[in-house]
């Protein structure tokens, strides 16, 4: 399994912080996040937005980079901190 | 002392300097920048701050840049603290100290932090105002700060 983080309004917008997905077929983040839009076409408007930052394992990666099963992805919005 | 620190307490800037300097008399440089809650923000009258965070990559990211400025400038030594969770108006938000033999790579370490964690590290800001609550968003000038390094 691949668990996905969502964070700050990111979060709010898709009403979910975090869930869990079957790694089968999945190579690297883009396709991820194409199997959770077609789960939840309603994420589009958010999930789609290209200033979104990705992690995987707590690192900032790109969207071509690859996942494997038992990796934490994470999708979050533009950060705001300092 | 450990460089790094995400906490919810507030922290005393003359305790950090003094642990900065402390038994150190190579650096003769040592620069720090304080960021604090601000009234006014895009137009809106802000009244408080909420500040989530990732953690786990937080402390991660933070760790990296302030590596990254080490490799970049002979610094003695770097402090960074981040708070999280609810800010009051004038509250201090984030320290980044840093000391060098020289002042110019310590107003740069200090400097390049900065924008790499206003741009890198996964921190977000949610504005309590006069009309409710709400998102603060990214500004491109902060990923221009970032991006003349």
């Amino acid at each position: 399994m691949i668990t996905v983080l969502f964070f700050a309004q990111l979060r709010d917008q898709l009403g979910c912080e975090s869930v869990s997905v079957n790694a089968e077929g999945i190579r690297n983040l883009a396709e991820l996040r194409a199997h959770l839009l077609e789960e939840h076409p309603d994420w589009q408007p958010y999930l789609g937005l290209e200033s979104l930052l990705l992690a995987v394992n707590q690192t900032l990666v790109k969207l071509d980079h690859v996942v494997n099963s038992g990796d934490e992805v994470a999708f979050m919005p533009p950060v705001t901190g300092g | 002392m450990n460089e790094i620190a995400v906490q919810t307490q507030d922290f005393d800037v003359g305790a950090e300097y003094a642990a900065l300097i402390s038994g150190d008399t190579d650096a003769g440089a040592a620069v720090f920048f304080v960021g604090r809650v601000r009234a006014r923000n895009d137009g809106r009258e802000v009244t408080g701050l909420h500040l989530e965070h990732y953690p786990g990559m937080t402390e991660k990211s933070l760790q990296d840049i302030v590596q990254q400025a080490k490799e970049r400038w002979p610094i003695e030594r770097v402090r960074v603290i981040h708070r999280v969770g609810a800010l009051r108006l004038g509250e201090q938000i984030v320290f980044v100290g840093a000391t060098s033999p020289h002042r110019a790579a310590a107003f740069s370490a200090a400097e390049f932090i900065m924008d790499y964690l206003k741009t890198r590290a996964p921190f977000w800001k949610k504005e309590q105002t006069s009309s409710g609550e709400l998102w603060v968003e990214a500004r491109d000038t902060d990923q221009q700060s970032a991006q003349r390094w």
